[in-house]
């Protein structure tokens, strides 16, 4: 049986993809900044699934720590999937570089980080796959989504190199851009439900992404041709637009 | 963000904030918020219990914390459905101790409701196999609540509409199966009189309950099909299904695609619908081996049927009399088949003997029916409540949306001391419903 990491375990997003992969029978390794949280969410996958599932300490911000902790891993998933992520305010972003900061180094220079350090290994071991989960907001830079869409944009530079980069050595690399996802982070905003996913659903097609080694997948679908009309527009228009 | 709530009845409906919790420490932040609310599972009570202008989702809060196969301990947080739990016991050979008749309900909701099943006479309602639980207070304190810690706020959390705290950890008796199917006998009464009579010749049946026709009059009038049941024990499948004794059920589930409109349903249809449901049966006894779904869950397999009742909804009426009120019985059910508001689903079963502060079940007949809401209807079904009380009986809190505080009184002799529970543990009023404030239980003073 196959093993997935999946880093940022306590968000939805990573609950439901922890929980789709262990329904397909992967045991599950569960990877947050608060493991302390993790314990109902284990015994519950042990208990549904039949599956083995561990809980590991993981802190995005602090870089120096990721070879440990991947070091530590028993056994050495098959699989790593980068969940966490942050998304402050854009205009407190703006005025406090503190925050500024911290959305790029969870959002990019920690996920950099740490797969990096996961891709070694795939790439020595001739097998592996590493799913990232980013955001459309990382297609293009609009003033609403600045710095979170802006560190989204280099997450999805970084993992498209990375496709590149290890496409010889057995190792794939997927990309996954959800558009609005209903989630603890976006209750209090009014979603449009036909553009909108839930964790569950998000969680089935990247289980289906990753079993037909896709690249790049959107969720919804059809967010792929939303977003490519808004690439489209010439950006002498879209700088005056309200996006 | 407000958005549009109502529980399975459509009625009434309401602007609403939901917010969720998946770990505990977001269950106190949300608690300590200076914002009364009420706690909400899966929305199938059928009133405005879990309505509040602030609703505190557990949907999100649903993990298993512990199940041993042995003994059948099974512990878990409130959010999870009863679906999701048969899904994992089922196949390890256990099976929910009392089940309602749909499992899309909450483990927290079963308990805020203290829901009874076809099994009540014989094995009380869920409380008989609760073990314990823990309840987040509105000061943020969580108790572990058993007979033993806490029997006040224990009982009265029990049937307690989520008034004295937010269930946040159950641990429930499973009850142990040898399959997962049911031996089913479907007996056909022509009238009241002889379904009473075989309910209380089959009351050693684990499961019974009775499909009854309200619109029939005269020497038919309560015409009925008794369906009773028992676990089916291994040797009592066909050897062919053996191997597989224990296996899910195969989902089979459509969707009520559409809100039906209102003239659908009337007097005619109803009367075909029963015609048709009581013949399907040609002969007087049936008894075969079926799947536990549709035994217990016949409408879980239609998604949405609520649609049936149209955009405006429906209220169901529950009631319970004291067995020695037959004539209440039957008083009540003319006074239906006279106003010809019958509806699909009148459903009769004997409760057996319960001693509570506020769950419903009480020795005596249940009777639960489906009026779709429209003109008149409310008038009606206060006309319904004076018998009610005539007789001694009660109405069910879980399928209620429209009592008047003082049958409720009436009804509850432990009301007094539910309340002066509530008022220890909910002292500011904090957990409140729209029913709560309705019923007065949560009235300023």
């Amino acid at each position: 049986m196959e093993t997935v990491l999946v880093l940022g375990a306590t968000s939805d997003i990573g609950i439901a993809i922890a929980k789709k992969f262990a329904s397909e029978k992967y045991n599950v390794q569960l990877a947050a900044r608060k493991p302390e949280l993790l314990g109902p969410l284990q015994s519950d996958i042990q208990i549904r699934y039949n599956v083995e599932c561990g809980v590991y300490a993981f802190d995005a911000l602090i870089f120096h720590s990721h070879s440990m902790f991947f070091e530590t891993l028993n056994p050495k998933p098959e699989i790593t999937i980068c969940i966490f992520g942050t998304m402050d305010d854009e205009e407190d972003a703006f005025n406090n570089w503190n925050l500024t900061q911290r959305m790029i180094d969870t959002n990019y220079t920690g996920a950099v980080s740490v797969l990096n350090i996961a891709a070694r290994t795939y790439i020595k071991n001739k097998k592996g796959t590493i799913i990232g989960i980013s955001s459309v907001a990382g297609d293009r830079g609009r003033a609403s989504k600045m710095i979170y869409g802006s560190s989204k944009a280099a997450f999805n530079a970084y993992l498209a190199g990375l496709r590149n980069k290890c496409f010889k050595d057995n190792v794939h690399v997927m990309t996954v851009k959800p558009g609005f996802v209903y989630t603890r982070m976006t209750e209090n905003m009014e979603l449009p439900a036909l553009l909108t996913s839930t964790p569950a659903y998000l969680a089935d097609v990247v289980y289906n992404g990753f079993a037909k080694k896709k690249n790049v997948i959107y969720i919804k679908w059809f967010w792929r041709y939303i977003m490519l009309i808004i690439k489209s527009i010439p950006e002498f228009q879209f700088k005056k637009m309200k996006l | 963000m407000k958005k549009q709530i109502a529980n399975w009845g459509n009625y009434p409906a309401m602007e609403a904030d939901e917010e969720s919790f998946v770990f505990e420490e977001q269950l106190d932040a949300l608690v300590q918020k200076d914002v009364a609310f009420i706690a909400r599972g899966n929305g199938r009570c059928y009133g405005d219990a879990s309505l509040s202008e602030r609703t505190i989702s557990t949907l999100k809060f649903d993990k298993i914390l512990s199940f041993d196969t042995e003994t059948g301990i099974f512990e878990c947080q409130s959010g999870i459905t009863l679906d999701q739990v048969l899904n994992v016991i089922v196949p390890k050979g256990w099976f929910l101790p009392v089940t309602p008749g749909t499992k899309f309900i909450t483990i927290g909701g079963a308990l805020a409701s203290d829901v009874h099943g076809k099994n009540h006479h014989v094995d009380g309602s869920i409380s008989n196999h609760v073990a314990e639980f823990d309840l987040v207070l509105a000061s943020k304190e969580q108790l572990t609540c058993s007979r033993e810690t806490f029997p006040d706020l224990f009982e009265a959390t029990l049937g307690g509409m989520g008034l004295t705290g937010v269930i946040s950890r159950v641990k429930l008796r499973l009850k142990k199966i040898e399959t997962s199917f049911i031996r089913q006998k479907q007996i056909k009464a022509t009238n009241l009189q002889e379904l009473i009579g075989l309910f209380e010749q089959y009351k050693d049946y684990t499961y019974s309950v009775a499909w009854i026709d309200c619109l029939k009059k005269g020497e038919h009038f309560g015409r009925s099909i008794l369906l009773l049941g028992e676990h089916a024990k291994l040797d009592e499948i066909p050897e062919g299904q053996r191997p597989g004794a224990l296996k899910l059920p195969a989902k089979k589930q459509i969707t009520f695609p559409i809100n039906m409109p209102s003239w659908v349903l009337n007097t005619l249809t109803v009367k075909a619908f029963n015609f048709l449901y009581y013949t399907k049966n040609f002969k007087k006894e049936i008894n075969n081996i079926v799947s536990y779904e549709p035994f217990f869950y016949p409408l879980d397999a239609i998604l949405h049927w609520n649609r049936l009742y149209g955009k405006s909804g429906f209220v169901q009426y529950q009631f319970v009399l004291p067995l020695s009120a037959k004539q209440g019985l039957v008083e009540i059910l003319n006074r239906i088949a006279d106003e010809g508001l019958g509806s699909f689903l009148a459903v009769l079963k004997v409760f057996g003997h319960q001693e509570s502060i506020i769950s419903f079940p009480k020795e005596g007949y249940t009777l639960a029916l489906d009026f779709p809401v429209r003109k008149g209807l409310l008038e009606f079904l206060d006309e319904l409540d004076e018998l009610v009380l005539k007789y001694d009986g009660r109405l069910y809190m879980s399928k209620d949306a429209r009592m008047r505080p003082a049958l409720l009184e009436a009804g509850y002799p432990g009301l007094k001391q539910f309340k002066s529970i509530i008022k220890k543990y909910n002292p500011g009023n904090k957990i409140r419903s729209v029913q709560s404030d309705r019923l007065l239980l949560t009235a300023d003073s």
